[in-house]
C-alpha cells in the first residue's frame, strides 16, 4: 500500500504568540511537527505495519519545514517530500490543497492520504476535506479507529454526537484525531537515519501547475484585548464557609 | 445582502450554533435563507423560521437521511451555482467545518472558519478570527462569492424563538452521489456539549491528589493514581451537574489517562468559551489557557498560590479542591434550589 502523510510545521504549542508590527512572532519559541499531524504520521504507519508498502512524508512549506519532515522521517516514515515555491507565500488553504493534491498526484498511486485534524497555527481545519474534494476522493474526516480491508477503508468517526461509522473505497483521505492513540517517538535508528535523509524540494513547476491564486486574505492581526483580572482570593475557616462566600460571589454575577 | 444560513442537524437535532448563525445573519440586514438537507426535516425548516429564517431551501431526500459529506456538499455548492447567494454561514461544527471547505472547492471561493466577529462592509464581510487557539486574533476577507464563513458555537447570541413564525418554504433537489458509505452510529457519553456549555467545570492533575484517600490493595502506582484521579473527577462531575455544567479537564490529565480526550480544553482540545468556567486542580499551563481564556468568568481552585490559572481568574481558592468542591456543590444545591 502506498500511503502519504501531510504534515505542517508550526511553532510549538508552549510558544508566547504575538503580534508584532502585523506579523505573527513566536521568540526563540521551536518550530515543531503540528502536534496533530503526529497522529496522522502514527495512524500512516499503522497501516503500513499491517498491510505492508510505504509511507511517505510530505509538507509544504519554507526549507526549515525539513525539520518537521526528519521528525515524522525518525518516527518511521520511508521517505519525505517538501514541496516549496516562493510563489507560495500567502497561499490560502484552498491553494493549499490544490497543491498537495497535486504533490500526492504526482507521487502516483497513492492509495490513502492521512491529514492531522488541523494546524495549530491557522486553526482552520479545512484543508484535509479540501484536499480530498480537489482530487475528488473520499473524505474520511476525525477519524478514531481505522480498518483497512483489501480495498475497504471503514473508519469511526468523532463527530459531536458520538462515533459515526462510515466506509469507502480507496483511494481516500483521512484526518485523524487524538481519539486514535499515542504517536510513538522517534527511535534512535530513526534519528540517525532522518539525519542523513536527502529530502527533495518540489516546486511547483515540477508539480506541473501554477501558483493558486489566494482568495482568502488576513489584512489585519491583533493581539487578544487582554484579561484585566485581579483575583479576588476567597478565605474562610472551613471549606464550608469558602464554598458559602463563593457561592455567593458566582451568583452575585449573573453567570449561572 | 443575500445570505444563506447552513442548520446543521444530526438525525433532526439541530446544533444550537445554527440558530446563532440565524442571528447572525438577520444583524447584517437583508433576506436570511436557511438551508436544511436530510430526510423528513420540514420541522427543522420550521423551526428555522421561528428563529428568524425567511426562507428555506429544503433538499428532502431519502438518500440524505445519514449524513455524508459529498452529497452535502454537492447538493450545497449546486445551489449557490444556480441562486448567487453573496454569503453563506455554516456553524463551526464538524460538519460545518467539512461542507464549507468543500464547497468552497466546488465554487472556487474561499472559507473564513471560526469566525467570532462579522462586520459588513457594503457586501463584503470583514471577519474576525482566533488563531494559535486565540493567542491572536486575525482580521480577514473572502475576495470572491459567495463568502463562505463558519461560526464560532457561544460568539453570537441566540436569537429568541418567535414560535408559529411563517416562512417560504421550498424544495430543492438533493445531489446524492458519494462514494462514503454510513454503516453505523453509537452515541457518545451525552450530557453537555463542552462548545456549546454556559458553564463549565474542569479538573487537572490536581485530581489524583487527594491525601485523604488511599487506593484499593493490589493496584500499581500508575493504577492507584488513575484510580484516585477518577474519584477526584467524581467530584468534578458532582459540581458540574449541580450547575447543569459540562465536564472539562486538561491535556495533563487526558494524558495522565484520568478522563477521555474529548473532554480535553485546550489548544490540542477543545476552544471553549462559557460564561463561567471554574478550573479544579489546573494550574494554568499555556495552552490550557489558550482553550478557555474567552470565557465569561474564571474560578480557580488550586494548592498552588502561585499557579498561573489565578492570574485570569476573578475569583480564586488557594486549598484542596477535594474538600472545596463538595461543599461548593452543596452551596450551589441549596442557593439555587435544587
Amino acid at each position: 500500500m502506498k500511503i502519504v502523510a501531510c504534515i505542517k510545521q508550526v511553532p510549538d504549542s508552549a510558544a508566547k504568540v504575538v503580534a508584532q508590527d502585523g506579523q505573527v512572532s513566536w521568540g526563540d519559541a521551536p518550530l515543531v511537527i503540528n502536534p496533530w499531524d503526529e497522529f496522522a504520521v502514527e495512524a500512516a504507519l499503522q497501516q503500513k505495519e499491517a498491510h505492508g508498502g510505504e509511507v511517505i512524508a510530505v509538507s509544504m512549506g519554507g526549507e526549515s519545514a525539513k525539520e518537521a519532515l526528519k521528525h515524522a522521517l525518525a518516527m518511521g516514515c520511508d521517505s519525505a517530500i517538501l514541496v516549496s515555491d516562493p510563489a507560495l507565500a500567502g497561499v490560502d488553504t484552498q491553494g493549499t490543497a490544490k497543491v498537495l493534491a497535486a504533490a500526492i498526484q504526482k507521487v502516483g498511486g497513492v492509495d490513502l492520504a492521512f491529514f492531522g485534524r488541523q494546524a495549530i497555527d491557522g486553526d482552520a481545519g479545512i484543508t484535509p476535506a479540501q484536499t480530498a474534494r480537489v482530487l475528488g476522493w473520499p473524505m474520511l474526516g476525525l477519524s478514531a479507529v481505522i480498518k483497512v480491508d483489501g480495498g475497504k477503508v471503514t473508519v469511526e468517526r468523532s463527530i459531536e454526537e458520538g462515533r459515526q461509522t462510515v466506509s469507502a473505497e480507496a483511494p481516500a483521505v483521512l484526518s485523524v484525531v487524538k481519539d486514535f492513540g499515542e504517536p510513538r517517538y522517534p527511535s534512535f535508528m530513526g534519528i540517525r537515519k532522518a539525519s542523513r535523509a536527502d529530502i527533495p524540494a518540489w516546486t511547483l513547476a515540477d508539480l506541473g501547475i501554477s501558483a493558486p491564486a489566494p482568495v482568502v486574505a488576513w489584512p489585519e492581526l491583533m493581539n487578544p484585548p487582554s484579561r484585566e483580572v485581579a483575583c479576588e482570593f476567597i478565605t474562610g475557616g472551613s471549606p464550608a464557609e469558602i464554598a458559602e462566600k463563593l457561592a455567593d460571589k458566582i451568583i452575585a454575577e449573573k453567570v449561572l | 445582502m443575500n445570505t444563506w444560513v447552513y442548520i446543521d442537524h444530526f438525525k433532526g437535532e439541530v446544533l444550537p450554533a445554527s440558530w446563532e448563525a440565524i442571528g447572525a445573519a438577520k444583524a447584517l440586514g437583508g433576506s436570511v435563507t436557511a438551508l436544511v438537507f436530510g430526510s423528513g426535516v420540514d420541522a427543522v425548516a420550521k423551526s428555522a423560521f421561528e428563529f428568524g429564517a425567511d426562507e428555506a431551501l429544503v433538499a428532502d431526500d431519502a438518500a440524505l437521511a445519514d449524513y455524508r459529506a459529498e452529497a452535502f456538499a454537492s447538493t450545497l455548492s449546486a445551489l449557490a451555482a444556480e441562486r448567487s447567494p453573496d454569503l453563506i454561514l455554516l456553524p463551526t461544527t464538524t460538519r460545518g467545518r467539512e461542507l464549507a471547505g468543500m464547497a468552497a472547492i466546488d465554487l472556487n471561493t474561499g472559507v473564513l472558519v471560526d469566525v467570532i466577529a462579522l462586520e459588513p462592509d457594503g457586501n463584503k464581510i470583514v471577519a474576525t478570527r482566533p488563531i494559535y487557539a486565540g493567542k491572536l486574533l486575525e482580521k480577514t476577507v473572502c475576495n470572491a462569492r459567495p463568502q463562505i464563513v463558519t461560526l464560532r458555537g457561544r460568539a453570537f447570541p441566540k436569537p429568541e424563538a418567535q414560535p408559529g413564525k411563517p416562512g417560504t418554504l421550498t424544495q430543492v433537489a438533493a445531489k446524492a452521489e458519494a462514494r462514503t458509505t454510513v454503516e453505523g452510529y453509537s452515541a457518545g457519553e451525552g450530557g453537555v456539549s463542552l462548545t456549546d456549555a454556559g458553564v463549565i467545570v474542569s479538573g487537572g492533575r490536581g485530581t489524583s491528589n487527594n491525601p485523604a484517600l488511599s487506593a484499593p490493595a493490589g493496584m500499581d502506582e500508575k493504577a492507584a493514581e488513575i484510580w484516585k484521579a477518577q474519584e477526584g473527577f467524581k467530584l468534578v462531575g458532582a459540581l458540574a451537574e449541580a450547575l447543569g455544567a459540562a465536564v472539562g479537564a486538561s491535556r495533563a490529565a487526558v494524558d495522565a489517562g484520568y478522563i477521555p480526550y474529548a473532554h480535553q480544553v485546550g489548544q490540542t482540545g477543545k476552544v471553549v468559551s462559557p460564561d463561567l468556567y471554574i478550573a479544579c486542580g489546573i494550574s494554568g499551563a499555556i495552552q490550557h489557557l489558550a482553550g478557555m481564556r474567552n470565557s465569561k468568568m474564571i474560578v480557580a481552585i488550586n494548592k498552588d498560590a502561585d499557579a498561573p490559572i489565578f492570574k485570569v481568574a476573578r475569583y480564586g481558592v488557594v486549598g484542596d479542591m477535594h474538600q472545596i468542591l463538595p461543599a461548593l456543590a452543596e452551596a450551589f444545591k441549596k442557593k439555587l434550589g435544587k
